[in-house]
């Protein structure tokens, strides 16, 4: 009998699972994917099901091909073209973008924060800044990553500094949208998350093998929709598998997670 | 009778000796990468107080404000790139140093933007819904004149002076920039009353005629007030193609974050030859350009 189910790593669960977050993509899609997960599933993507996808080495060119993580030894990325920082704001408005990013905090709304914890004239935890979340989320597609899934990271009320918009009219000129305001999905260690239920409301779209609504439900600091029936996150295929060992030759993402746990609990 | 000779060549230390309390200065490069360092630890040797520093923030910010040179700061994030968090700029903003203007990247850059064309502001989605918008209650919400939308108005971010790292520059002022992305070099000069530039070297003007090097030379030379000769001036940032971050430098500075930063600047910045400090420049130029 084939074996079609192989052994996975949490880590790699998660790198499939956001993968998949590009199936409703457009075919030519301008994907930022910052940090191991989104750069490996936006790799993976265009690896399988959509060559279309533009990205970056990550420097300054775009790559024909996605270039895989960590020491290149020798591998020269495959160049179709240049993506400075420049052309990178100046195209965001254009909206034809999907960024894929990994905030500390997130609330109810969708609503990112990357810059501080505390009182905003002397915070406890000072982190990178807002950096690009402000002009992302009015103009492009968002998706989250989340490696720590907790009521630390996904916070009661609203985020300490809202660093990226989301869906709380209350923060728009009369209540209304910004029309390339677009969140999709959240990847984290326990489940994936989407903005499906009423008013873009934060709801369970899949749990990872092993994984109750209600420990997911625990670890959020605000409430969220729970279908009917949650299935669970896709394992990936062997051919996935096979394809993210290319895309990360020296298994950096064994690190991602402590222990490096399997997908299956 | 008028002299057609044009030489801005000056010292880094006649730079910074020009500069004054309470500037607006803008700072080149991004992150680690291609900051007039050089410049940056003259500012710290300097008495200079109560700037106001505008930069895509990396160790630039990092040093002046552990060097309280700082008294607002307008930035979208600070960050070494290779070591994500900056362990300077962590310390000073948790501690109340200075005030800030934290706004989005792309906003920054129309910021730079206004001010280069002598416009208020510049119009952008971005800041709606957030706490850019609270943090910083001068930046005025517009209702577009042709329909019902409404823009951030990004106010001008107008700079006195600008300063930057290039790898190659002419007494005249031209100069070319070797690593791959220029950044917002040129916007910061153009936001500025003066520019003044480092150089890994200064060559002949004749140098620049060269179709390749010509699509990498960003920055206008009448906007160059000054340019100095510093071999290895973005030491411990990278200046590619010649050569790349300090990883281990970045991460000894790093630690002088928490209660090292007078025997950092004696070490470091009041040395006589930095270059050989730091390991020397057959050690500089060994050191790898950026990989992510």
């Amino acid at each position: 009998m084939t074996d079609l189910s192989p052994e996975f790593s949490l880590a790699e669960l998660c790198i499939a699972a956001g993968a998949d977050i590009f199936r409703d993509e457009t075919p030519e899609v301008f994907a930022t994917v910052i940090g191991l997960v989104p750069r490996l599933a936006g790799s993976l993507a265009k690896t399988t099901f959509l060559p279309g996808l533009m990205m970056s080495d990550g420097e300054f060119y775009f790559a024909a091909e996605p270039v895989p993580v960590g020491k290149r030894n020798g591998y020269v990325p495959k160049k179709e073209g240049r993506i400075g920082y420049e052309r990178v704001f100046d195209l965001i408005p254009k909206g034809n973008r999907h960024a894929f990013v990994g905030p500390v905090q997130v609330d109810k709304y969708g609503q990112m924060n990357l810059s501080c914890i505390g009182d905003y004239t002397a915070p406890k935890v000072t982190m990178l800044g807002v950096r690009g979340l402000p002009g992302n989320t009015v103009n492009n597609r968002t998706s989250m990553f989340f490696g720590n899934h907790s009521q630390r990271a996904f916070v009661e009320g609203e985020v300490d500094m809202v660093s990226g918009a989301g869906y709380n009219p209350a923060r728009y000129p009369n209540g209304i949208y910004p029309k390339g305001l677009d969140h999709r999905r959240i990847v984290t260690n326990l489940c994936v998350l989407d903005f499906e239920g009423d008013n873009h409301a934060i709801r369970v779209r899949s749990l990872h093998p092993g994984v109750s609504f209600d420990e997911v439900q625990d670890n959020t600091g605000f409430e969220l929709v729970r279908p009917d029936n949650i299935p669970e996150t896709a394992a990936p295929t062997a051919k996935q598998l096979a394809i993210i060992a290319k895309l990360d030759p020296h298994n950096l993402r064994a690190a991602i997670f402590k222990d490096n746990p399997s997908g299956r609990r | 009778m008028i002299d057609p000779v044009i030489d801005k060549t000056i010292s880094a230390a006649d730079i910074v000796a020009s500069l004054k309390d309470g500037m607006t200065i803008g700072i080149g490069g991004w992150g680690a990468r291609r900051k007039p360092m050089a410049l940056i630890r003259e500012i710290v040797k300097s008495d200079l107080k109560d700037l106001t520093i505008a930069a895509y923030g990396g160790c630039d910010v990092g040093m002046l404000a552990s060097a309280r040179k700082i008294k607002k700061l307008i930035f979208g994030f600070v960050s070494l790139d290779v070591i994500p968090l900056e362990a300077h700029f962590r310390r000073a903003r948790s501690a109340g140093e200075f005030e800030v203007m934290e706004v989005d990247e792309g906003m920054f850059q129309l910021g730079l933007k206004a001010a280069a064309q002598r416009l208020d502001f510049l119009p952008c989605l971005a800041g709606l819904g957030t706490d850019v918008m609270r943090h910083n209650p001068d930046i005025q919400i517009i209702k577009s004149p042709y329909s019902d939308e409404h823009y951030v108005a990004m106010p001008a971010i107008k700079l006195d002076v600008a300063l930057c790292h290039v790898s190659e520059a002419d007494k005249l002022g031209n100069s070319f920039i070797g690593g791959p992305d220029v950044f917002f070099d040129e916007w910061f000069c153009r936001a500025a009353d003066k520019a003044y530039l480092t150089c890994e070297h200064i060559v002949d003007t004749s140098a620049f005629d060269d179709d390749h090097k010509i699509m990498r030379m960003p920055i206008e030379r009448n906007l160059v007030a000054g340019v100095a000769e510093v071999p290895f001036g973005a030491h411990p940032t990278s200046s590619g193609p010649d050569y790349g971050i300090d990883v281990a430098h970045l991460k000894t500075y790093s630690a002088a974050a928490k209660d090292g930063w007078g025997s950092y600047v004696s070490e470091f910045v009041h040395s006589d030859n930095y270059t050989e400090k730091v390991g020397g420049a057959a050690h500089i130029r060994s050191l790898p350009l950026p990989v992510f």
